[in-house]
């Protein structure tokens, strides 16, 4: 086992994934690191890769016309960033930027979608699992939106 | 199931004026009363509450936020919702106000000892717990890890921003905090507070967690603490808060269910709440 893969295998993600299949996706991954302020990608970029972070954090922003660059999650250690790698038109919806020096698995993403598309049993699997991440995170938004918080007085 | 309660004792309902010594403001509609108690003390346990009264307006239930090691002054924090709390917000040193209390049952902080203790708040929240945080520092030898994870609206609504700076910088408690929304000045996390869960050293089996926020924000956790992180419901305390009145159970203006929320609780365990707080109506 390459020692990447071994890394992988210990991550919550790729929890219960065969062999052949982790096999696919360490294949497409790599190690990387930032400074911090970095930005790993821009909002509108083409969406060529995604990312589990292992050590730092990570702020998700967007550019709203007149009032900046508005933070709309933070990532952290174990966590999965990027998905629109998954869906046409291949292009990033949010930007991310380095809160602190970071490190990251990177996994390029138009490797991935061709080895998909040979095996449909290794899609399956990735996207089972970015749909668990993708509804937690709907919740999770679905709360900050309630702006529980706020004074209603 | 009936509720027993215990002969009403009748000095619990008059109030007694307690002198303001200090308002210190806290946030743009949130600020903090240290009152001086007549006796020279007032002692509490954490997680109780007082009736306080703004002479001629009204009486409004309160958490104490202050340490209980200190009870010669009472220290309370109010967000201004009301009527009464639009008056106290009024209130000046030299001042007035009447106390009674007090009430409810506290965090158990004593049946926590020996393990792991994780403290969860979310906006003003924080308040009735920050007695739990002193407790716990002042007799830290007695549990293991220490978490206080805080969520709150915006970086500018961080409820005792110097104290969670202080908490954050000491080895002793794994202090985590996480706002809703932020500009890129802030440098910290941002989303739900249950996003913070898995980042804490905890070890379920012998966690004890307090909670306490918006009734949503204390349903949410809960089930993120029980389904996700394996900690046991009874193992679990929220702290409620309803139409409190008489502050010892007779009214019956804060009946939650087969509980009332000034006598049973406020501080309750999830296991015995938690058919409750997905009800309509109660």
């Amino acid at each position: 086992m390459t020692e990447l893969k071994q890394v992988l295998a210990g991550m919550s993600f790729f929890e219960g994934m065969p062999e052949e299949h982790l096999d696919a996706v360490a294949s497409c991954a790599s190690e990387v690191a930032f400074d911090a302020g970095a930005m790993i990608f821009e909002e509108d970029g083409v969406a060529d890769a995604w990312y589990i972070i292992t050590e730092g954090a990570v702020a998700l922003e967007l550019e709203v016309p007149g009032r900046g660059h508005h933070v709309i999650q933070t990532v952290h250690d174990g966590e999965v960033t990027g998905w629109s790698w998954l869906f046409p038109p291949y292009r990033w919806v949010f930007g991310a930027q380095t809160l602190d020096p970071t490190r990251a698995i990177r996994f390029d993403a138009e490797a991935l979608r061709v080895k998909q598309e040979a095996d449909c049993t290794l899609g399956f699997e990735l996207y089972s699992r970015f749909a668990n991440v993708l509804a937690g995170r709907l919740q999770a938004t679905r709360l900050q939106l309630l702006d529980v918080y706020g004074n209603r007085a | 199931m009936a509720t027993v309660l215990e002969p009403i004792e009748t000095n619990t309902m008059t109030p007694v004026p307690f002198r303001v010594a200090r308002v210190r403001r806290e946030l743009s509609d949130t600020f903090t009363l240290e009152l001086e108690p007549p006796e020279g003390s007032f002692p509490f346990l954490p997680g109780q509450f007082t009736m306080l009264y703004v002479f001629g307006v009204g009486e409004v239930p309160i958490s104490i936020s202050g340490d209980p090691a200190e009870p010669e002054v009472l220290i309370q924090t109010i967000r201004k919702v009301g009527a009464v709390t639009r008056a106290l917000n009024g209130i000046r040193p030299g001042d007035y106000v009447g106390v009674r209390g007090p009430f409810g049952k506290s965090w158990p902080v004593e049946d926590a000892e020996g393990g792991d203790l994780m403290i969860v708040g979310g906006g003003i929240g924080l308040a009735p717990l920050r007695p739990a945080i002193y407790h716990a520092l002042a007799n830290r030898n007695k549990y293991h890890n220490v978490v206080l994870l805080y969520g709150t609206r915006s970086p500018r609504d961080l409820l005792f921003g110097a104290q969670l700076q202080h908490w954050s910088a000491r080895l002793d408690i794994e202090t985590l905090i996480t706002v809703d929304t932020a500009d890129r000045s802030w440098q910290g996390s941002v989303g739900v507070v249950t996003r913070l869960i898995r980042r804490a050293a905890f070890d379920p089996d012998s966690t004890m967690a307090f909670v306490c926020g918006p009734e949503i924000m204390m349903r949410v956790t809960a089930e993120t603490l029980t389904r996700t992180s394996g900690i046991a419901p009874d193992r679990i305390h929220l702290t409620m808060e309803r139409n409190m009145k008489c502050g010892i159970g007779a009214c019956g203006h804060c009946q939650f269910g087969p509980h009332f929320v000034c006598y049973n609780g406020p501080v309750f365990r999830y296991s015995d709440i938690e058919q409750l707080l997905t009800l309509k109506e109660v």
